[in-house]
């Protein structure tokens, strides 16, 4: 564990980035830090391989001050990933991987083959090895700072805003990536960004700092989203919290209607029987069971079900997968009212309205809320 | 074309001993120089603050004339090639202090902050970081202080046939053959150009890694060649 330990620091120009800041970074999660720009969130993380010296306080790692090692054999445990990946341009792909296995005296076969095998980790083509940074795009660039950083196997990973120079879809590829590479993994990292999505998305904690480096709150997202501890918390979460903080509630307790399903050879006796429930429109399956679109029960005739003339049905949830999130918004987009549930093959598992969503989430808060009150 | 090449016997040198005098006179101040200037730059660039007096000296240094150092040398060094090199070394500062210097500090901040996180210290920095990213810009400033350094050779004959080339200039005049005289011109134009080219080859040698326009490493189709800045932005949406 990192413990921050009431640290601050002033810089010599009378700055203080950072004031009496204690967090303790548990072990084998991704913590991140979040804040509006030049809340101190670069000087705290350079503090803990110290980068930067802090002017009070102490930060120990699993228990021992960190000034009791040599500064580079501190630097060395821990990698370090930044904006615009900060690669030597002199080198190539696998040498800036190979650097810190070279600094501790690996030989330099096994050095490559460690790049090479991080390439493969970070989903880069080994064919890139012998390129220059030049020859990379932004986002295979940043990949190759993670694979560098990942590659003397440090116990720690330090991030800042590793992904915020590259374009939205890239930097979704390179979070997922990030998330699975953990879960294989299971570093200690410590993120920095200022994107409040970005910090919900990946972290197992979130310190939200505010200007002038004082912490604002620690928390797990979910209880960012649902407990902001005061009006900036509130504020730098942005308007749609209520809606960001679905996607921590699971869609397995939705009850799902299987009646106003049929399958595209269904008999008309089978379509009337079908027809009897509120649902306005049924679900025609194709033969595998995948839903085809909607239709009204009357424009249904036994045999001859023209696939074209449905009503679509957009984009499906997977059921106990995807979030509450995830099924709303399927049903928000449905031109019907209803979201499909699929199972994880691609089946029609059941139908669920809007209305029974938005039980399901007045449930999952006054669940939420009684855990709340006796966790305190 | 025969009395071209034919040289007065006063020189001591034929036409090609000539030039590997010349090539010395004029190289060996600017490895001098480099070297004096490599130490004095890492100061610059450590302590900002002695970027700007030091600018002003070597600036200073170089307004001297090469006279007026030789007048002064000749006491200590004497007539000797020595007393030519000294001030073309002085001189060469004037170039390399400046080119090492924007060199290191054009090495990227966050490249430095990367190689820091790493755990290289300040040496391992300054040799395998800050030096290479810095080598296009010392090379440059090593073709003018080159060029130069050879143009400035030639007024070594002003103390005693010291001057390589220029000592045909010279002689052109004693014994009134023009000819001498093109060809120092001519020779001495020809080597700066020549060592100019030799050192964008080695520029060219020694930094694979910079972007070259369209001209890509190994043998590539046509259709590989083509979508410089697209072929990696398609290979990152492949995946
Ligand atoms: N070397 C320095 N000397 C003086 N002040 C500094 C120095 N580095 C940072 N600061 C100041 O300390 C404060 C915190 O800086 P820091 O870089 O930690 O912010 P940040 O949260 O990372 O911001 P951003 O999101 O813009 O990167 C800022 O007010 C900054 O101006
Ligand atoms: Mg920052």
């Amino acid at each position: 564990m990192i413990r921050i330990d009431t640290v601050t620091k002033r810089y010599p120009d009378g700055t203080v980035a950072v004031d009496r800041l204690s967090l303790d970074i548990p072990d084998r999660s991704i913590t991140v830090l979040v804040g509006p720009s030049g809340c101190g969130k670069t000087t705290t993380l350079r503090m803990i391989n110290r980068m930067v010296e802090p002017s009070e306080g102490a930060i120990l790692l699993d228990g021992a001050d960190i000034r009791k090692q040599p500064v580079n054999t501190l630097r060395r445990s821990m990698g370090y990933v930044i904006q615009n990946a900060g690669l030597f341009q002199h080198r190539t792909i696998v040498d800036n991987i190979a650097t810190v296995p070279r600094l501790l005296g690996w030989s330099k076969q096994k050095s490559r083959a460690r790049a090479a095998e991080l390439m493969e980790r970070v989903g880069l083509d080994t064919a890139l090895a012998k390129r220059y940074p030049y020859q990379l795009s932004g986002g295979q660039q940043q990949r190759v700072g993670v694979a560098r950083a990942l590659a003397a196997d440090p116990p720690v990973l330090l991030m800042d805003e590793p992904f915020s120079a590259v374009d939205p879809v890239v930097r979704k590829g390179l979070q997922d990536e990030l998330l699975r590479i953990q879960d294989e993994l299971g570093k200690t990292i410590v993120f920095v960004t200022h994107d409040i999505d970005e910090a919900v998305k990946l972290g197992t904690m979130v310190a939200v700092l505010r200007t002038g480096g004082r912490l604002a709150q620690y928390a797990p997202p979910a209880e960012l989203l649902s407990a902001p501890a005061d009006a900036f918390v509130e504020d730098f979460l942005g308007a749609d919290r209520g809606i960001r903080r679905l996607s921590f509630f699971g869609s397995d307790a939705l009850e799902l209607r299987t009646e106003p399903i049929v399958a595209v050879d269904s008999t008309a006796e089978q379509i009337a029987a079908r027809a009897v429930t509120d649902a306005p429109c049924l679900l025609v399956t194709g033969l595998d069971g995948r839903p085809l679109g909607w239709s009204a029960p009357e424009d249904l005739t036994a045999g001859a079900v023209h696939t074209e003339r449905l009503i679509s049905c957009g984009r499906p949830f997977v059921h106990g997968e995807d979030s509450l999130r995830a099924a709303l918004d399927c049903a928000v987009l449905s031109p019907t009212g209803w979201a499909v549930a699929v199972d994880g093959a691609g089946r029609a598992v059941g139908v669920v309205s809007q209305q029974t969503i938005g039980e399901a989430i007045r449930g999952a808060h006054a669940e939420g809320r009684a855990e709340a009150k006796a966790g305190r | 074309m025969n009395r071209f090449f034919d040289l007065p016997s006063d020189l001591q040198h034929d036409w090609l001993g000539l030039i590997g005098l010349h090539l010395r006179e004029a190289l060996l101040p600017v490895l001098a120089g480099l070297l004096l200037s490599l130490p004095i730059a890492q100061l610059c660039v450590r302590f900002r603050w002695l970027y700007a007096p030091v600018l002003g000296v070597t600036t200073i240094l170089y307004a001297i004339p090469s006279l007026a150092v030789f007048v002064v040398l000749i006491d200590y060094t004497g007539q000797t090639e020595l007393t030519v090199m000294i001030p073309l070394a002085v001189y060469s500062l004037v170039v390399l202090v400046p080119a090492i210097v924007d060199g290191v500090r054009s090495v990227p901040q966050e490249t430095l902050a990367a190689a820091t996180a790493m755990g290289l210290g300040p040496v391992r920095r300054y040799l395998q970081v800050q030096l290479p990213i810095a080598l296009p810009a010392i090379i440059a400033g090593l073709r003018v202080a080159a060029v130069s350094s050879i143009s400035l050779v030639s007024v070594g004959m002003l103390i005693g046939n010291q001057g390589a080339l220029g000592n045909l200039l010279n002689d052109a005049n004693i014994y009134h053959r023009p000819e001498l005289a093109w060809n120092s011109v001519l020779t001495t134009a020809g080597l700066a150009i020549l060592v100019d080219a030799a050192l964008v080859l080695l520029r060219l040698l020694l930094t694979p890694w910079m972007p070259r326009g369209t001209r890509r490493r190994g043998s590539r189709t046509a259709a590989e060649v083509r979508p410089e800045p697209a072929a990696p932005a398609a290979e990152e949406a492949a995946r």
